[in-house]
């Protein structure tokens, strides 16, 4: 099939109704809403198989993605920022029943203050809950990351949950050229939904779900989660390398970029990673032997990959489109552990930037890669960096100029 | 068993479901009401638990149920029960089941989810016309974590957080009045101390397809501080003193299915109750005595 201009939240929506999915609940969010939009819509002339249902919060919309699953369907759902929030309860909980459902994130950055643009707080706060992660950067990749998920998230080695993550408004709203799959040879990359036994029946009672009493039990539990979770890291390439092979077309659990001989490299999840490779490009331009890093994959971590691709270099610079307050980049922090250790270890840098829909334009990363030479030639690493340019200050003191002389106005200035 | 099989006490089913040896307490006026409630409801059943006292039911690897169980949450056990239903629809209507493995969906929620953090849950389930059966034992607290007050406990009881001279300063929430508003196909209030009553309610409740709402006085010893000998004679009391009214809600109406007379005063049911103490002792408290009489006595002047 020719390519077709996609948004990013109509590829999600073109994966998963080639994924035959059978159940949707959902609650709409900017900037989420597109996708349940056209689910429903197909849903309602017949064009999908799925039944949709609109569930009146994100927690209860998750808590019946989680209960369909466990009795034996294949479920998707999606969300975004404060909606990921309020069913945080869920998703835990989900995981822990080991239901293999998808859904789709729209990164949006969380409040207060509100906001509806893209970061990446969101997904990072559901880091944790046992729901596999993996970041887009396109439109093309969230359409065959949807087929990807299910393949993993349903594999007898896994049987996890997955977020397929894609970043609002860069992503979401955003057409791109997008082959749309073909029905048949999706058939033949993710099968039908196999409950294996985890199901609802009335010839075969069962208690899911249940409460455990004392640390043992509890342990046995949480410590096969995270077992699956890391037994997914070798599914997934498997699942990838017959993606492949059916469509031709590899999505590594981390894509490397001009990296190879690279001495420097900008390390990034998501869309925004698509502004380093050109500034990757111009700085080969000028001499300078850069590349990027981008993981898909951000649970299980592929830690093993991220060695061998970083072993040797002499600076790697971790932009993260999140904060974790009082501590700084989580995949910065994260990177860290990674490389710790290791005896060709780079140096790392961490730079936040692109919270709330900022612009990390090419001349912030050009300055970052100056940063990274520096720090190569001091031989140690710069402190952490929060992009910010004196323009922007600027324009902020302007609006801090205005609503201080409206709070004089009102008789209420400190 | 058709509709009308149960008339009188000897009609009641012989066969009991549920299992013993619960970590429920002795006494427990929830649990009563429960084996009473299955025994008629049968095993064809997923029961959809929201966090509460039953929680403990299903403590890997025991239950008593021979049918099915999920816990899910405090907030949503409402929409646990609306993925379930949905898959076994979906399930049927695509072949990949067959109609006889189907089942029940029943959610069973205490007072302090079902009168509070879940309603926004089950108003949802409502509106959707979801088809289930809700169960809520309500021992008119936050029982589990030690008989705290919750939107059903009932005006000046002594609770761990209204210890006061005057106990809890608000009223009890009409949740079965909340669930009549939404117009669903059934809602009945039960007590297990009245067995009979109770099983041609839950035999009328399976006739019908939709939202269901059985709302069972729980009464609860370590909660209501009385002796567990005593439950039986207390839910009585509830009901001979009209503080609990047997009613259902069917085609559009409310129907008393017992009208207590003579109506016992109030006084009786809460003079068997250490959360009541404090109205009795050291001297009566006649303004709050009067008081709630006089609600009681308010309810029932529009019925009798």
């Amino acid at each position: 099939m020719s390519r077709v201009l996609l948004t990013g939240n109509a590829a999600a929506a073109w994966g998963v109704r080639l994924a035959d999915v059978d159940y949707v609940p959902v609650f709409p969010i900017t900037p989420q809403t597109e996708i349940i939009e056209m689910l429903s819509n197909w849903a309602e002339r017949g064009e999908c198989g799925a039944r949709v249902v609109t569930l009146e919060s994100e927690h209860s919309m998750l808590t019946a993605a989680g209960a369909a699953s466990i009795t034996g369907v294949r479920v998707f759902t999606a969300t975004s920022s404060q909606g990921l929030l309020y069913a945080m309860e869920m998703l835990y909980n989900v995981a822990g029943w080991r239901a293999p459902l998808v859904m789709v994130n729209v990164s949006r950055g969380l409040a207060a203050p509100l906001t509806l643009e893209s970061d990446h707080s969101d997904i990072v706060a559901a880091r944790d809950s046992g729901f596999l992660q993996i970041f887009c950067a396109t439109c093309q990749e969230v359409h065959d990351s949807v087929l990807l998920a299910y393949r993993v998230a349903e594999d007898a080695r896994v049987r996890l949950p997955v977020i397929v993550n894609l970043d609002g408004f860069y992503l979401s709203f955003t057409r791109e050229p997008v082959k749309i799959r073909d029905a048949e040879t999706v058939r033949r990359f993710l099968p039908p939904f196999a409950a294996q036994n985890i199901e609802f029946r009335a010839s075969k009672p069962i208690s899911q779900a249940v409460a455990v009493l004392g640390g043992s039990q509890y342990s046995y539990f949480r410590y096969e989660m995270h077992l699956a979770a890391q037994q997914a890291l070798a599914v997934y390439d498997e699942a990838a390398r017959d993606f492949a092979a059916l469509f031709g077309r590899h999505y590594p659990a981390v894509e490397s970029y001009r990296a190879e001989d690279a001495e420097f490299v900008f390390f990034m999840t998501g869309a925004y990673a698509t502004k380093a490779m050109d500034a990757v490009d111009r700085l080969r331009e000028g001499g300078m032997k850069v590349g990027l890093v981008r993981p898909r994959l951000v649970r299980p971590y592929p830690a093993a990959d991220l060695r061998r691709l970083l072993a040797g270099k002499k600076a790697v610079a971790v932009i993260d489109q999140n904060i974790s307050m009082g501590k700084g980049g989580v995949f910065y922090t994260e990177l860290c552990e990674a490389l710790y250790g290791l005896p060709e270890a780079p140096l790392l840098a961490s730079f936040i930037g692109g919270l709330g829909g900022r612009d990390i334009p090419a001349e912030e990363f050009y300055a970052i890669a100056e940063a990274l030479r520096e720090a190569v030639k001091q031989g140690k690493a710069p402190p952490p960096r929060l992009l910010y340019t004196a323009t922007e200050l600027r324009e902020m003191r302007k609006l801090q100029a205005i609503a201080h002389v409206e709070r004089k106005e009102l008789g209420n200035a400190p | 068993m058709s509709p009308t099989a149960i008339k009188r006490m000897k009609d009641l089913p012989s066969t009991h479901l549920l299992g013993g040896g619960t970590a429920m307490c002795a006494g427990c006026g929830g649990l009563e009401a429960l084996h009473e409630i299955y025994d008629v409801l049968g095993t064809r059943t997923v029961f959809v638990n929201a966090a509460g006292c039953m929680t403990l039911l299903s403590i890997y690897p025991f239950t008593p149920f021979r049918g099915s169980w999920l816990y899910t949450a405090m907030a949503s056990a409402p929409a646990g029960a609306q993925g379930v239903r949905d898959a076994l629809d979906i399930l049927i209507s695509k072949g990949r089941m067959p109609p006889e493995e189907d089942l029940s969906a029943v959610v069973l929620t205490g007072d302090g989810a079902a009168y509070g953090m879940g309603l926004s849950a089950t108003s949802g389930a409502i509106e959707r016309g979801l088809d289930f059966l809700y169960i809520c034992y309500d021992n008119e607290g936050y029982g589990n974590t030690g008989q705290q007050f919750s939107g059903a406990t009932p005006h000046a009881a002594k609770t761990a957080t209204s210890m006061g001279s005057r106990g809890y300063p608000g009223y009890k929430k009409d949740l079965f009045s909340i669930w009549v508003a939404h117009k669903p196909v059934y809602a009945a209030t039960v007590i297990g101390a009245e067995p009979l009553d109770l099983a041609k309610k839950i035999e009328k409740a399976k006739t019908f397809k939709g939202p269901r709402l059985v709302l069972a006085l729980a009464p609860c010893p370590t909660g209501w501080l009385y002796d567990p000998k005593d439950s039986v004679e207390i839910g009585r009391l509830a009901v001979k003193t009209g503080i609990w009214p047997l009613k259902e809600y069917v085609d559009g109406k409310v129907v008393h299915t017992h009208v207590p007379h003579p109506r016992l005063p109030v006084e009786e049911y809460l003079s068997t109750q250490g959360r009541f103490a404090h109205l009795f002792k050291p001297q009566r408290n006649e303004e709050l005595l009067r008081e709630i009489q006089a609600r009681v006595d308010e309810y029932w002047k529009g019925v009798e």
